[in-house]
């Protein structure tokens, strides 16, 4: 028995990063706002109050802020005609659940995409020819230029607080910052963090070799702020407690620290928590969202929200799921290469190498989640890729997130792994350790996709998602590559033993933990029939129906994804609330 | 060495203190595993939700998969080692004529590195895949805040160098890069 509720301006599906930011924006126009968010309710000042909050057991293990695989979880194949089966506990990747979603656990990296990663299909083109791309890579260029984005990569920062330092002033390159970097109209809000010591010798090791290093992008912020909204946040402590836990100090920002404290003031707004969306109601006649429907997971009870906007904010998986289980678009074959939901499904190359520093006091714990040395001189296109068999680059960085003990402590290569030789080069090498990474970009392949499993359901009922993935040649070329890179630079830190690099090789694995940077399955596109949003994130098949978040990438560029998340979610919001509001109907004819 | 009790059998205890105790003897670097209640640690993460399989999908139908899978058995943890400490026990007494517990100690390291390697071949159940857990398990309780029942007097943290809590460096980042911090690690109980 669904019990039908009274009308609204706009519901917003997930309150995370996107969700809370549209949100707000949607309120300032004067809309009545529904929020439904999936998980509970959390507040900072209850849910994430030291001590208690830096229990490495109880939040990074047992993973207690993210996604419930038990409510809903995903399947796994590496190709279409395998089966796939449920990663039945998370590893690889993190999703979030709960008021503030993945905002919430995120380690606060916030970056801006390159230039070129706007612009990659017809940028790689124009470099290496019309034929360069192979037929299986389903790249696309990005609908807004990195120019066009600007401003709302900076209105996220300024929402963020973000310490950092400015590589390109309004076109003049400056020593120290990211050289490589589009032009920005103003300097990060905040100064960078207190390097640390791994910070220091990756620095002077880019140096010796002419790269041009500069410290990440931290939402993880270096001096107490009052944000653009009024969202008060403090001064990071160097805790090592960000990824997988909530702030205690509001010093990183997140939905919960930096949009909820104005958000949940404000009068236009409702928040329903434990309110589990299973359906987007779809009126095909006249291509309208009408309604959503949901269960409130205390009590069981379906109810339907009718409302004239409707926005999917939830994470990049659920985005897609529910796009199909609503029956809104066409799902993507791979043989026929048609329809376009749950197309281009992409996730990050990682590659670490472990150091070891017999004269070098590391103190891993004193860090934060964005915290290392980075170089861009691999990323993009800011080498020549000719003859090299792969497009694309990656980020390389040094710099602990945390020295928390059950997780982070790498050996030498050889070592055993319990016993009292174990306990001695444990207690030797755990003050000495830090690893290079190289993380690298993810693009599109026309046989990586997501759809529903034919199998497997969730605590609902419902068609769990199923993803077919796998590193594909140009991932593991381009993995080869870059940790190669990544190799001479820990040379040129001189370690006293070097672990070895770790090239993508093998098949995709859900259970180490290597990236939650999940992007693409409703794509951003100038045609309807291979994309699911157009370049204001407008559904094609729904004038009302609005999808933020990393879903709608083409493919996934090396730098961290939420800084673009953040300042879609702006883009999004401004022509909503600019122009489809005033004349309700599609922004882009096709 | 124990005072367990709330899930674990008297076997079941004496298996794992012998195991955490292989895997953390004594020395001067630390006490053993179960001195340091990594086995009470266990006892009480078995009894509670984690060991009742919370936060892990269940739901059939339990396929074996493939190594990138990673777990399919859909056993929750206080099932998982019920089992799998009988199946290691089976196998110790097949091929040592003991269970793992009665072993000395260089049988005992010869028993874990043949589950290690995956020498050992368990009856219906897969030792490497039991090891893994164990070794995750006994790691936890030697590293996790002495408030879960292990790492008694932060005896993992010692060993280590970490300082545990407050972990407020704001401080202490500048003038401590590239030195040792020597202070006595405290945990979520000292703090409150």
């Amino acid at each position: 028995m669904v019990t039908r509720l009274k009308e609204t301006d706009a519901v917003v599906i997930g309150i995370g990063w996107t969700g809370s930011i549209l949100a707000l924006e949607l309120a300032k126009a004067g809309l009545n706002v529904v929020g439904l968010e999936r998980g509970a309710a959390r507040r900072p000042d209850k849910d994430f109050a030291t001590p208690e909050i830096r229990d490495e057991l109880t939040y990074a293990v047992r993973q207690k802020l993210v996604q419930d695989p038990a409510v809903e979880t995903f399947t796994m194949r590496h190709e279409s005609g395998e089966t796939a089966l449920p990663i039945r506990r998370f590893g690889a990747f993190l999703p979030g659940m709960g008021l503030g979603g993945a905002g919430t656990i995120w380690n606060g990296l916030t970056w801006r995409f390159l230039p070129f990663d706007h612009q990659l299909r017809s940028r790689i083109e124009a470099r290496y020819g019309k034929s360069a791309i192979p037929v299986d890579m389903t790249i696309a260029d990005w609908q807004m230029s990195y120019d066009e984005l600007e401003p709302f990569y900076e209105r996220f920062e300024k929402l963020c607080g973000t310490s950092g330092k400015a590589g390109n002033l309004r076109g003049t390159r400056i020593d120290g910052g990211n050289i490589f970097e589009g032009p920005r109209q103003s300097d990060y809000p905040n100064r960078p963090l207190t390097q640390s010591q791994a910070g220091a010798l990756f620095e002077r090791a880019a140096k010796s070799l002419g790269y041009h290093p500069y410290p990440t992008p931290a939402s993880t912020i270096s001096a107490a702020y009052t944000n653009p909204e009024g969202a008060v946040m403090g001064a990071c402590e160097y805790c090592g407690h960000c990824d997988r836990f909530g702030c205690a100090v509001n010093a990183k920002a997140s939905p919960n620290a930096s949009v909820l404290p104005i958000l949940l003031q404000d009068r236009h707004f409702t928040l329903r928590a434990d309110s589990f969306v299973t359906q987007i109601v779809y009126d095909k006649a006249s291509r309208k969202a009408t309604a959503v429907r949901y269960v409130d997971m205390n009590t069981g009870q379906e109810f339907e929200q009718p409302a004239g906007l409707i926005a999917l904010c939830s994470y990049t998986f659920s985005n897609t799921r529910l796009m199909l289980l609503s029956g809104i678009g066409t799902p993507y074959d791979p043989q026929t290469m048609t329809g376009a939901v749950g197309k281009n499904y992409c996730y990050q190359v990682t590659a670490p190498q472990h150091l070891f520093f017999a004269d070098e006091e590391i103190n891993p714990f004193m860090a934060t989640g964005a915290h290392a040395m980075n170089i861009d001189d691999f990323n993009g296109d800011n080498f020549d890729h000719e003859g090299l068999g792969f497009f694309g680059g990656a980020l390389i960085f040094a710099g602990p997130t945390h020295g928390r003990p059950i997780m982070g402590r790498a050996l030498p290569p050889g070592t055993p792994r319990w016993g009292r030789a174990w306990k001695q080069a444990t207690a030797q090498w755990y003050n000495h350790s830090f690893s290079i990474h190289a993380s690298g970009a993810s693009y599109a392949h026309r046989g990586n996709y997501l759809d529903l499993d034919p199998t497997y359901r969730d605590r609902l009922g419902r068609p769990l998602l199923r993803m077919t993935y796998n590193f594909r040649d140009n991932d593991r070329k381009l993995s080869a590559y870059v940790a190669e890179k990544a190799s001479g630079l820990a040379k040129a830190m001189n370690p006293t033993v070097m672990g070895p690099a770790q090239p993508r090789r093998g098949d995709f694995d859900v259970a180490p933990y290597q990236s939650t940077h999940n992007t693409g399955g409703t794509i951003m596109g100038a045609d309807p029939k291979t994309s699911v949003v157009n370049r204001y994130l407008q559904s094609w098949d729904a004038d009302n129906l609005f999808i933020l978040g990393a879903s709608v990438f083409p493919q996934n560029p090396a730098h961290p994804p939420t800084g673009a998340v953040g300042a879609l979610a702006y883009w999004a919001a401004q022509a909503i609330t600019t122009r489809y509001l005033k004349s309700p109907g599609k922004l882009v004819s096709a | 060495m124990t005072d367990g009790g709330a899930t674990l059998t008297a076997a079941e205890a004496a298996f794992l203190v012998a195991a955490a105790d292989t895997i953390i003897p004594a020395d001067e670097l630390s006490p053993s595993g179960s001195q340091c209640g990594v086995v009470d640690f266990i006892d009480r993460e078995l009894a509670g939700p984690y060991g009742q399989g919370v936060r892990l999908y269940r739901d059939g139908p339990i396929v074996k998969g493939k190594k990138e899978h990673g777990y399919q058995l859909g056993l929750a943890p206080r099932d998982f080692f019920r089992i799998g400490i009988e199946a290691a026990d089976d196998w110790t007494r097949a091929t040592y004529q003991k269970n793992f517990a009665e072993l000395d100690e260089a049988g005992r390291q010869a028993a874990l590195t043949a589950m290690e390697t995956g020498k050992a071949a368990f009856e219906n159940f897969n030792a490497r895949e039991f090891f893994e857990a164990l070794i995750a398990i006994v790691m936890e309780g030697f590293f996790a805040d002495p408030i879960h029942g292990g790492n008694r007097d932060g005896a993992g943290w010692k060993m280590v160098g970490y300082p545990g809590l407050p972990a407020d460096y704001r401080a202490t980042i500048e003038p401590n890069r590239g030195k040792r911090l020597d202070i006595v690690p405290r945990g979520i109980a000292d703090r409150r």
